[in-house]
Order: structure tokens, then C-alpha cells, then sequence
């Protein structure tokens, strides 16, 4: 699909790829905000990725949309750029009892056992597509095929910060308590988001994650090595 | 003991904002800020501020604060709007000008029913930390401001300086009434393929009124229906601050400081940067009507209204003395609104 440049009004300039989620045009979409980022052009406030598009927020008094698109075309043909930075996150998950409580109808819908919902879930590798919704909020994908199901028909109104939620073909962590219409099959002791760190989201766009089971005991002593900041999640560097 | 503005009475929403907090959207941290940024400008200019300094937000109905500080220069901006001063000198200032008020004055601010917000500045400003980067509340995710929330009674709003120094307090020229019925202007898109040409049409010639149901994430507007050309489901992208998001059921929302960063209904049109600050003004009942411009000329009306702010800026003359205002027609006004509640 080709480019398209499209205005957000006189401050934010999308470069558009597409309109799947898809990871090939993720890769572009992060490629292309490495490579913005690396070396801004003049008037770039900031940009965010998202599934199939950049936004590219610019200050109208320093740049214009026609600069700042002569300045970014160049830069789409330069493709093989490789991301660096990316880390492989192991999250903790408790996917038993009140922590889980859709686990038992995702598993009727899917026509699986809630054990095999499980393994699917945790024995997936994601990609963070985006942030987004809240601070820290992470859009991971692709969920096996089997375990994409539409968004519930009725939203909580307060689904608990750290559950692990699925929808569609995603699998998100809720940083904060907030509405939310997603499936939530399981909760992670850990935050998502904390502004006192030198990287307050814990996890940024084109990281991987995967899930590992954990017992409420396990739960309720990870949760306290975090009160007292002696537990840290466990990550490596991850090449592409 | 800290110098600060001890809070009485918090009105309706009170917030700590500056002019937005940038750079964090890609982790999905909303950019916040004044739902008016000039009006927050110029009140920091009219008391010497820095023109982005933090400053206290007024939403609709305006608090009552007990000055704790020896003294303190204050500068109040809002259409309509005006401090109450109670004290040993009492008296009612216009917005629009700085005053100084000493220790144990009680100043109840009025927003008027002209402006939806209003803004207080203080001389020196207000030093809460900054949170990634700005002083801006966001309550959702309680980042910055006065301990992540809106004011609260008992709350103390630190002041950096206890003791304003003497000097000829300043006077914005008043703004030229704008014409009744001026438009806001829009830019079409991102998406506005989505919808039929008849939502197009109507977008720029139906009149809507902002709802109730409006906050500083969004403001809901009461009119006719969008109706899109087949699904309202996007694959999710950014939302710029002032997109018109039209969800399934047709009924437009236009997004404000506090709006979510991505999100997954089209935008039919986003309403230009130099539109933003009169569209936080507007109040619940207020009509809109749109007009669309083309991208280049939305570029350059923001560098004009620049120009026009920095013009006003510039323009601030002495003032030679307080403008006090007529209380019987104040109160009248008050009483009209519903705004003033049990002061005294």
C-alpha cells in the first residue's frame, strides 16, 4: 500500500502505511520513528507510533506540514534501518480465581479449557504495536488465532489496574483502574508505569513480552518486593 | 511556614496546569495543559510571569482562597470574570489586571457566565515538581499539579515568593469584542473518507451546542447526526488536541487537553490551533458552528493569532488604578448563572 501524508489539523502530520494491524507495517512505522528520532528535523514536538501510521507533531511557528513532508519522504526509502534498544520483557501473570475472571468464558467460547487458554496466552511471544489509551497502556499482538474473540457486550466500568485483558487479535496490561470492555483472563503485580522512572512505561513500542504463569502466592510476594522496590521485572536485549 | 494560597472553598474543578506536557504521547501520557493556553499566558505576562508558568485553572465555578503569604500579586483572565477581595481594603477587580493582596485577604474568584475557564496566576508562580516535565494536572493517571488532583478545601498552593515587591500593577488593553457568530474553523480529516458527503455538508452548515457532557478530555456536542459511509471501527491512530472523533452513534466529539493520545473512531475534522483557546471557553449550551480551511492557511492563522497575542502582550499598560465593578450587576449576573453558592 502506498504512503499517504494526511493532516491531524496545523500540528500534527500522519504518515499513513496502511490500515491493518499487521507487523511488517509496524516494523516501517518503528523504523521510520527510530530514524525521526535519531535525527529530528527542525519544529518536531514528538511523535507517537501507532499500529499503521506516525504521527509527527510539529510547532506551525518553527516548520509547516509541506517542509516537514519533504523533509520525512526521503527517509521512507531507506528501509533496512534496523531498530535497536528492543527488549524481550518475562511478565509474571496470576491466571487463577478473581485475578481471571472472564478466563472461564474465553475458554467456552474458544472451545478450549481454561489450562489450554493458558498455555495459548503465556506461550505466545507479542510485540508492543503501541502505546496508548493510558500511560503505559501497551497494544500487544498477534493473539493465536484461536483466542481472538470481539471486545465483551458489556463493558465493566472498573476493570482493576494490572489485568491482563485480550480483544480482538490483542492482549493488553491495564496500567491504571478504568473502564474497559476487554476480556480479562489473568493480573501481573507489576506497574506498568511509574513517572519517578528514568523510563516511566515499562515497556515501549517494537519490545517483545511474554507471559509466565504465576500462583497467588507468588503474586502477593512480587507485589510486596515492589512496595519496597526490591524486584525488578526480568528483560534482555532483543535483536530483531 | 510555606508561602501559599490556602484553599476555602475548591469550585468546581480547579487544577494546577501550565502549557502541556510534550514528549511523552508515544508512551501514551496525554499533553494536558490550559484548556485556553493564551488565557494562562496572559496572566502570567500581567503579573511578570514567564508566559507558560504554572497557574491555577477555573472550570465554571471559581474557588475561594485565604491568602498565607505576606503578600502576593495576583492576575485573574477570563471573559466576564472577577475577583472578590475581602479584606482590610475590599473590593471587586475585573479580570484582565494584576492586584496585590496581602496576608489573610479572602478572594473569592467569579468566573462570570461569559468563559467556561479562567486562569490565576501568581507572581514568582507555583512551584509544585514537575512531573515529566510540567506542572500540568492530569488527574486520570494523577501526574503533576497539586498531588496529581484537582484542589481540594485545606489544600495549600505553594507560592515560590512570600512577598510581592512593590510596583505599578499592569492592565491588558480590552480584547475587541469578536464577532457574535464567528465559526470555528476546521481542517477536514484525518478521516474523513469515512463518512458520507451528506455528514460532510452538515458538519459545516448545521449549528451544534456543546453538551453537558463535557470535561477537559472532551467536549460533546448536541446536534445533528455524522453519519459514516460504512463502519465506524478504525484501526487505532493518534488524536491531535481539537479532532472532531465521531463514535457509531453519529454524535460528535471534539477532543480537548486531556484527550486519551490514540484511539480508534474516525475524525471527520480537527479544529485548528489558533480555534483551540476559544473552544475551551465555550460553555455547556454554547453554540458551534465549523468552517472548513485549507492546512496552509490553518498554518499560518496559528502564526497570526502568535502575532496578535504577542501585540497584546506588548500592549499592557500601567493600571492607574483598580477597575471596580458595579457589585449590584455582578451579583446579578451570579445570581442568573448559579455560580455564586453560601459565601458569607
Amino acid at each position: 500500500m502506498k504512503v499517504r501524508f494526511l493532516s491531524a489539523g496545523d500540528r500534527a502530520l500522519v504518515v499513513e502505511f496502511g490500515d491493518r494491524v499487521d507487523r511488517r507495517m509496524s516494523e516501517r512505522v518503528l523504523c521510520l520513528d527510530a530514524i525521526i528520532r535519531s535525527n529530528p528535523p527542525a519544529g518536531i514536538v514528538e511523535t507517537v507510533p501507532t499500529f499503521r501510521s506516525l504521527a509527527v507533531y510539529y510547532d506551525p511557528l518553527l516548520t509547516s506540514r509541506g517542509e516537514l513532508q519533504r523533509a520525512i519522504a526521503p527517509l521512507l526509502d531507506l528501509g533496512d534501518n534496523r531498530r535497536a534498544g528492543a527488549r524481550l520483557w518475562h511478565v509474571p501473570v496470576c491466571y487463577e480465581g478473581e485475578f481471571a475472571p472472564d478466563l472461564a468464558e474465553v475458554a467456552r467460547l474458544a472451545g478450549l479449557t481454561p489450562d489450554e487458554v493458558v498455555a495459548l496466552h503465556s506461550g505466545t511471544r507479542f510485540h508492543v504495536y503501541m502505546l496508548g489509551f493510558l500511560p503505559g497502556f501497551p497494544y500487544m499482538g498477534d493473539l493465536p488465532p484461536q483466542l481472538a474473540l470481539p471486545r465483551r457486550a458489556d463493558p465493566r466500568l472498573r476493570v482493576p489496574a494490572g489485568s491482563i485483558s485480550i480483544a480482538t487479535s490483542l492482549t493488553a496490561i491495564y496500567p491504571y483502574e478504568s473502564p474497559g470492555g476487554w476480556h480479562l483472563i489473568g493480573a501481573t503485580p507489576i506497574r506498568m508505569f511509574d513517572p519517578e522512572r528514568p523510563r516511566p512505561a515499562l515497556f515501549a513500542p517494537g519490545d517483545a513480552v511474554s507471559f509466565q504463569p504465576i500462583d497467588a502466592a507468588a503474586f502477593a510476594s512480587i507485589r510486596l518486593a515492589i512496595e519496597t522496590r526490591s524486584y525488578e521485572v526480568e528483560s534482555a536485549p532483543v535483536g530483531l | 511556614m510555606t508561602p501559599g494560597l490556602k484553599i476555602l472553598s475548591p469550585g468546581l474543578h480547579t487544577t494546577v496546569q501550565d502549557l502541556g506536557r510534550f514528549g511523552y504521547q508515544n508512551i501514551g501520557v496525554p499533553v494536558s495543559g490550559a484548556l485556553d493556553g493564551f488565557g494562562l499566558r496572559l496572566a502570567n505576562a500581567l503579573v511578570g510571569n514567564p508566559q507558560g508558568a504554572a497557574a491555577v485553572e477555573i472550570l465554571v465555578s471559581g474557588p475561594v482562597l485565604e491568602i498565607a503569604a505576606d503578600s502576593a500579586r495576583l492576575a485573574l483572565v477570563g471573559t466576564g470574570a472577577s475577583l472578590d477581595i475581602r479584606g482590610q481594603k475590599a473590593r471587586v477587580v475585573a479580570a484582565g489586571q494584576s492586584v496585590t493582596v496581602q496576608r489573610g485577604d479572602i478572594v473569592q474568584i467569579a468566573p462570570g457566565c461569559q468563559s467556561a475557564c479562567c486562569y490565576l496566576a501568581v507572581e514568582g508562580g507555583i512551584p509544585v515538581p514537575h512531573v515529566l516535565g510540567s506542572a500540568s494536572t492530569y488527574v486520570r493517571a494523577a501526574l503533576g499539579g497539586l498531588n496529581g488532583r484537582a484542589l481540594q478545601p485545606e489544600d495549600l498552593v505553594p507560592l515560590a515568593i512570600a512577598c510581592s515587591p512593590e510596583r505599578t500593577e499592569l492592565r491588558a488593553p480590552s480584547p475587541s469584542p469578536a464577532p457574535a457568530d464567528q465559526p470555528t474553523r476546521v481542517v477536514l480529516g484525518p478521516q474523513q473518507n469515512y463518512f458520507r458527503t451528506e455528514a460532510l455538508a452538515t458538519l459545516l452548515d448545521a449549528e451544534f451546542r456543546v453538551s453537558n457532557d463535557t470535561d477537559r478530555m472532551g467536549m460533546r456536542l448536541d446536534g445533528p447526526v455524522l453519519r459514516h459511509r460504512g463502519g465506524w471501527d478504525i484501526v487505532s491512530d493518534a488524536i491531535a488536541t481539537g479532532s472532531i472523533q465521531v463514535p457509531g452513534s453519529g454524535q460528535a466529539i471534539v477532543l480537548l487537553a486531556d484527550h486519551q493520545t490514540t484511539g480508534g473512531y474516525p475524525k471527520i475534522a480537527t479544529v485548528i490551533s489558533a480555534d483551540l483557546p476559544k473552544l475551551g471557553r465555550c460553555r455547556p449550551g454554547d453554540p458551534l458552528r465549523f468552517v472548513s480551511v485549507e492546512l496552509e492557511a490553518a498554518e499560518e492563522m496559528c502564526r497570526e493569532a502568535e502575532r496578535e497575542f504577542a501585540k497584546l502582550v506588548g500592549a499592557l499598560k500601567p493600571a492607574l488604578s483598580e477597575i471596580e465593578l458595579d457589585i449590584g450587576s455582578l451579583y446579578g449576573e451570579n445570581l442568573i448563572s448559579g455560580v455564586t453558592t453560601g459565601f458569607e
